[in-house]
């Protein structure tokens, strides 16, 4: 901890932090365009100017450092005054109409000139008026009320790491670029949004927000985003009852902010026309409407006499992973209690069941060993089966940013050239359905060249030896005739697995949708613990899950052989624990997987699904 | 090696090569060729023979006569003249002692100046696309007495006592530049010579390039051994083809001598040497600016601390270096600390290389020792003014130089003296304008130039560069108002502070210096709307 005053203010803050971090923590706000929370530093605007005593002049405080025993003044006279000649600058060419501008009451700019009180704006020139790019279907970008802070460009690289916007030109004739001067929709832009999140003017905004409502205006809730796994969190801006526009919240521990386009823009579906609202019925062949009422009693007297006359297990109930905690509990309840059988299940059965297979049996647990920032700690990170940019956007963009950025090496596997592999220190291509044989095949050099971690094995695992006769045959030969993979490049991957401090594992369903793919799994499991690289922060084993609620709708038992908290549904002494919490007699036997639900249903034996 | 009755020396930087110093070159071998003199007379080409502006220039020996402005349907005339019957070409001569002195000629028995010319010491006199010419001046004697007798750290203190400063502009002291480089610990270490020279009215680099290119290449090889560096990069003005082309030849040539390469003189010191290109912009002269645009970024320029000396190119230590420092530094070597000591001023002695332009007699590029007034420059190099007319200004150290008027004729033109005044001697520009310039259409010129060259990165320069030179515009269109002056000075006072890099900060000096000298004239264009110089046409935008 370091030491300081600012302003006279005694404060004490992280060695290493800049001066105006250490002033915004602690409730002093330093006036600052270019800054933004979670971006590199770029010292441009010049706002943050302060004094510091003992040095001549004045520094900028977002590039500054924090000493110990340092004085800093950040408010007198001619900070002040400085300050307003600067902002008095920027407004001098600001296209002023706030009157219609989607920023308007949560525009930085806007705060800053009203708290330092201009009033006047000499120096003003008549700048052209260019036109809007209206390209993209979500983002709408206005270069009139560009203030060239320059945090979208390096959102754009650092954050999404796209590379899509750039400045353009040089001294007043600089300007925002996308790609080479196109249309936002022309380019590589995969519309993010992490510009529009990051632009403190109106100069980017969510179209489908325009004209929406004003930000004042908005209730504001926090929430999970619904769709993958990543799990980023949201911020909902709704204006009576309508969804207007999405942020992603900063403090949120995955995402810092940043969403992918499905995540920030992609609600519509929550009010869309084509949505049910009422229940229907269907008479005489075709839907009518109908009340809840009417509805859910001819569900209750169907169910009724279908269970009566077929039996509890003709009966069967699908949950879903984008479920909520407490949704998944009642459904598998009601199955349970009501319907009288274990035929509950969800979609996490489709994609990582051999996830949940491998790794509990591995680890006694099916989630990722390590939360997603640790990424930014690994040294190196092997991803196989995902394609992370694609599928789990958000963290795409963070193993871009940390192969980029944060200088860890990745090694993808994967048959396909896809956007990571233009990240990757190594790309190995193996041939579809081998995932078992490439992954002994690193084993067997590790162990060959004893890259092992003896100490971890000794302690942590057992039936070594078994093990090792088995990867011993996988040698790196055999290995590439049965993969495709050089035998060169196995070796490369394996030692700079082996070697790394700290290195991490990500798959997705590209190792697990396979008939071995709990083996597949099972393979990684062994690799990560061969080099004590479970455990730690940066390492571990880390599936890619699906949808933003797997996790929950496991643990809360929407699964056929598990009450909650995977309590099995076998064990007597169990069920007589849930029989008395639920006041019911529940059936003793595992119910049916939803691919079982399926096929029993094509044979007649299942009646009713819901 | 045959011994020739008379050498003529063909002057070729980029002055002559415009006014067809080749052609001139192949004429006179013809005529000698023709005449079966080819036996007696040998032509050379050497670099800049130190006259500016006067067309293409001859040097013959032994008599060491000058003869400008040839054309080649001269040279029959010279050939047959002077070369065969011994009888000076009285019309072309370069005439009159006061005009000879006022320029930096190359060692001649009428040159009384010869000791204080280090850095052109070969400049005009060797041909720069000879190596051999070099070493036989001497040449890369330094290097093999650093890599045979001294340590690197001795290299630094000969350099660090020796009190040369940067010849960049910013006049930090070179020895403990590099001092700092060497003791950081790294695998990787850069030498940069920066050759950019963007500052308007300024070549002294690039005559020390054309003219003597392997003792830039010798500066940054010391300077590598030194520091412990194995690279080095020249970032060269791309305009500068001449410049270009020497540097590229002499880097080839020192590779096939290896003086560049791995196992220099078979001695375990490498070092390799690339020259790039720059595209014109002024900032990449900033070194770290420079050290982006290297590294094939945006040309901005970094934030400093941390310095490039610790953290430059690639994040790695990094030594960058004016052409002129880097070409003091073999005779430094060689001669000695002390030798350089007894050369200029005490505070920052040798010599200084300044570039003189505007309307003088004589312009050019003299070397002489630091401590010159600026009187001596235009009165006596310069050959005084032009045409007859008065004296009005200087502006010195270029376009964010200072204007300085009549009272500072006798200062000093160094480092410590200037910044005392609160002015700069930055490149060594020093354009002289007489009475019939308008200071108002001079500052307009130069914020034209500061509102284009701003990168942008910062708002203070980004848009005061842009205010600042509407308000000139203004003023010069005889639509400034009173409060004309006292907005672009609050404007470039705020430059001043809080600007992110040296171009913006730099734009109140001219400013501020010309509404101090001249105030009544430009409130004569604010006032009476009239240009007492007659320049700037009042009315028209
Ligand atoms: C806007 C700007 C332009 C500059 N241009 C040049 C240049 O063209 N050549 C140069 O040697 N130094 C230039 N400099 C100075 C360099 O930043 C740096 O100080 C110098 O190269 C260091 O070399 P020295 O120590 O040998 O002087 C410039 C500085 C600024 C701020
Ligand atoms: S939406 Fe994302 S990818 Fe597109 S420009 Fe903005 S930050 Fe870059
Ligand atoms: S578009 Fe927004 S974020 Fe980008 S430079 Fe302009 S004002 Fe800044
Ligand atoms: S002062 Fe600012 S805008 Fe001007 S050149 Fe330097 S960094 Fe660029």
């Amino acid at each position: 901890m370091v030491s300081l005053t600012i302003d006279g203010k005694p404060i004490k803050t992280k060695k290493g932090s800049t001066i105006l971090e250490a002033a915004l923590d602690n409730g002093i706000e330093i006036p600052h365009l270019c800054y933004h929370k979670g971006l590199s530093v770029a010292g441009a605007c010049r706002l943050c100017l302060v004094k510091i005593k003992g040095r001549p002049g004045m520094v900028a405080s977002c590039l500054t450092e924090v000493a110990e025993g340092m004085e800093v003044i950040a408010f007198d006279e001619e900070i002040d005054e400085t300050r307003r000649l600067i902002v008095e600058l920027i407004l001098s060419e600001h296209k002023h109409d706030c009157l219609v501008c989607e920023k308007n009451g949560q525009c930085e700019l806007q705060d800053l000139a009203y708290r330092l009180g201009i009033d006047r704006v000499r120096f003003s020139v008549e700048k052209p008026n260019e036109e809007l790019d209206n390209s993209s279907e979500v983002i709408l970008r206005d270069p009139n009320r560009c203030i060239l802070c320059g945090r979208c460009v390096r959102s754009c690289a650092e954050i999404a790491v796209q590379d899509v916007l750039k400045f353009a030109n040089r001294g007043s004739e600089m300007f925002i670029i996308a790609g080479l001067n196109q249309l936002l929709a022309e380019t590589d832009c995969v519309f993010c949004g992490a510009c529009v999140q990051a632009c403190p003017t109106g100069s980017l905004t969510e179209k489908l927000a325009r004209f929406q409502g004003r930000s004042w205006e908005f209730r504001k809730v926090r929430t999970t985003c619904p769709y993958c796994g990543v799990g980023c969190q949201i911020e909902l801006n709704i204006k009576d009852d309508r969804i207007v526009k999405v942020y992603g919240v900063e403090e949120g521990p995955e995402n810092k902010g940043h969403l992918c386009v499905k995540g920030r823009f992609g609600f519509d579906f929550v009010h869309h026309e084509d949505r049910l609202t009422t229940p229907l019925i269907k008479r005489n062949g075709e839907f009518e409407e109908a009340s809840w009422d009417e509805a859910l009693d001819l569900v209750a007297t169907k169910f009724s006499q279908l269970k009566q006359k077929y039996g509890s297990d003709a009966l069967a109930g699908l949950s879903s992973a984008k479920c909520t905690n407490e949704e998944n509990y009642l459904f598998q309840k009601f199955v349970r209690v009501c319907f009288g059988t274990n035929n509950v299940d969800h979609c996490a059965r489709l994609c990582h069941s051999s996830t949940v297979a491998g790794l509990s049996r591995a680890f006694g647990s099916g989630a990722m060993t390590n939360s997603i920032r640790e990424f930014e700690k690994a040294d190196v990170i092997l991803i196989t089966g995902s394609n992370t940019t694609e599928n789990h956007p958000v963290i795409g963009s963070l193993l871009k940013h940390v192969a980029r950025y944060k200088g860890v090496k990745l090694i993808v596997v994967d048959p396909r050239e896809i956007e990571l592999t233009g990240y990757a220190t190594i790309w190995l291509r193996q041939r579809s359905g081998t995932d078992v044989a490439w992954i002994n095949g690193l084993m067997n050099v590790i162990v060959n060249e004893a890259l092992y971690d003896e100490e971890f094995i000794k302690s942590r695992t057992e039936n070594f030896e078994e093990f090792k006769k088995v990867i011993l045959k996988y040698t790196p030969d055999r290995v590439e005739k049965i993969t495709g993979i050089p035998k060169r490049k196995l070796i490369e991957a394996a030692r700079m697995y082996a070697r790394a401090k700290k290195a991490s594992i990500v798959f997705a369903m590209g190792i697990t949708q396979h008939i071995t793919g709990t083996d597949n799994v099972l393979s990684l499991a062994n690799l990560a613990m061969l080099c004590g690289n479970v455990g730690k922060e940066g390492t571990g084993v880390n599936p890619l899950r699906g949808q933003n609620n797997v996790q929950g709708a496991c643990d809360l038992g929407a699964l056929p052989d598990v009450y909650p908290g995977y309590q099995k549904v076998s064990d007597p002494k169990i069920r007589e624990k849930f029989e008395r919490a639920w006041r019911a007699k529940l059936s003793p036997k595992e119910g049916l997987t939803v691919v079982e639900m399926m096929n029993a249903a094509s044979e007649g034996r299942i009646k009713v699904f819901t | 090696m045959r011994l020739y009755r008379s050498h003529v020396l063909v002057g070729m930087d980029t002055f002559t090569l415009l006014a067809g110093a080749r052609k001139v070159k192949e004429h006179l071998i013809r005529q000698i060729e023709k005449r079966g003199l080819s036996d007696e007379i040998k032509v050379l080409e050497t670099g800049s023979l130190g006259i500016t502006n006067r067309g293409v220039v001859l040097l013959i020996y032994p008599e060491g006569c000058y003869y400008v402005n040839v054309k080649p349907e001269d040279v029959p005339e010279i050939v047959e003249e002077h070369l065969l019957k011994g009888r000076t070409v009285q019309r072309l001569l370069f005439k009159g002692e006061l005009e000879r002195k006022a320029v930096a000629l190359p060692e001649s028995p009428l040159d009384v100046r010869r000791q204080s010319r280090v850095v052109l010491q070969n400049c005009g006199v060797i041909d720069p696309e000879n190596i051999d010419e070099y070493i036989g001046r001497g040449g890369y004697e330094a290097l093999e007495r650093a890599l045979f007798q001294m340590k690197p750290q001795e290299v630094i203190e000969q350099v660090k006592r020796s009190g040369l400063v940067g010849r960049g502009g910013a006049g930090f002291p070179t020895g403990l530049k590099w001092e700092i480089s060497a003791k950081v610990a790294s695998e990787e270490k850069y030498i940069i010579c920066n050759a950019d020279e963007g500052e308007p009215g300024t070549f002294k680099d690039r005559v020390i390039m054309e003219g003597d290119p392997h003792r830039v290449i010798e500066g940054m090889l010391l300077a590598g051994y030194a520091v412990g560096a194995n690279k080095g990069f020249i970032y060269i003005r791309g305009e500068y083809a001449l410049s270009i082309q020497r540097m590229e030849k002499a880097i080839k040539q020192a590779y096939e001598y290896n003086l560049l390469g791995s196992n220099i003189l078979e001695t375990n010191f490498s070092f390799d040497l690339e020259m790039r290109k720059g595209a014109g912009a002024y900032v990449c002269g900033e070194e770290t600016a420079l050290i982006e645009s290297l590294e094939g970024k945006r040309g901005e320029p970094r934030n400093k601390p941390p310095y490039p000396g610790t953290c430059g190119l690639w994040g790695k230590p990094t030594v960058v270096n004016n052409v002129e420092t880097l070409a003091n530094i073999p005779s430094i070597i060689v001669k000695g600390a002390d030798w350089f000591r007894s050369l200029g001023t005490k505070e920052t002695p040798g010599t200084k290389l300044y570039t003189i332009l505007g309307h003088v007699v004589n312009q050019g590029v003299i070397e002489v020792e630091t401590g010159i007034t600026l009187r001596k420059i235009i009165f006596d190099y310069g050959g005084g003014m032009k045409n007859g007319r008065e004296f009005k200004a200087a502006l010195v150290g270029g376009a964010a130089g200072c204007f300085l008027g009549k009272d500072m004729l006798d200062v000093k033109m160094d480092y410590t003296t200037l910044k005392s005044y609160k002015a700069v001697l930055g490149s060594g520009a020093v354009l002289v304008m007489d009475t019939s310039t308008c200071i108002v259409d001079m500052l307009r010129c130069i914020l034209d130039f500061f509102k284009r060259e701003s990168c942008g990165k910062c708002v203070p320069c980004r848009m005061g560069t842009d205010r600042l030179y509407r308000l000139i515009v203004d003023i010069s269109s005889g639509k400034g108002t009173k409060d004309h002056p006292k907005l672009m000075l609050e404007l470039a006072q705020m430059m001043n502070k809080a600007s992110f890099c040296p171009l913006g900060q730099s734009v109140l000096l001219p400013l501020s210096s010309a509404f101090k000298y001249f105030e009544d004239e430009v409130m004569e264009h604010i006032l009476d709307k009239r240009c007492p110089a007659g320049v700037c046409k009042m009315g028209e935008k």
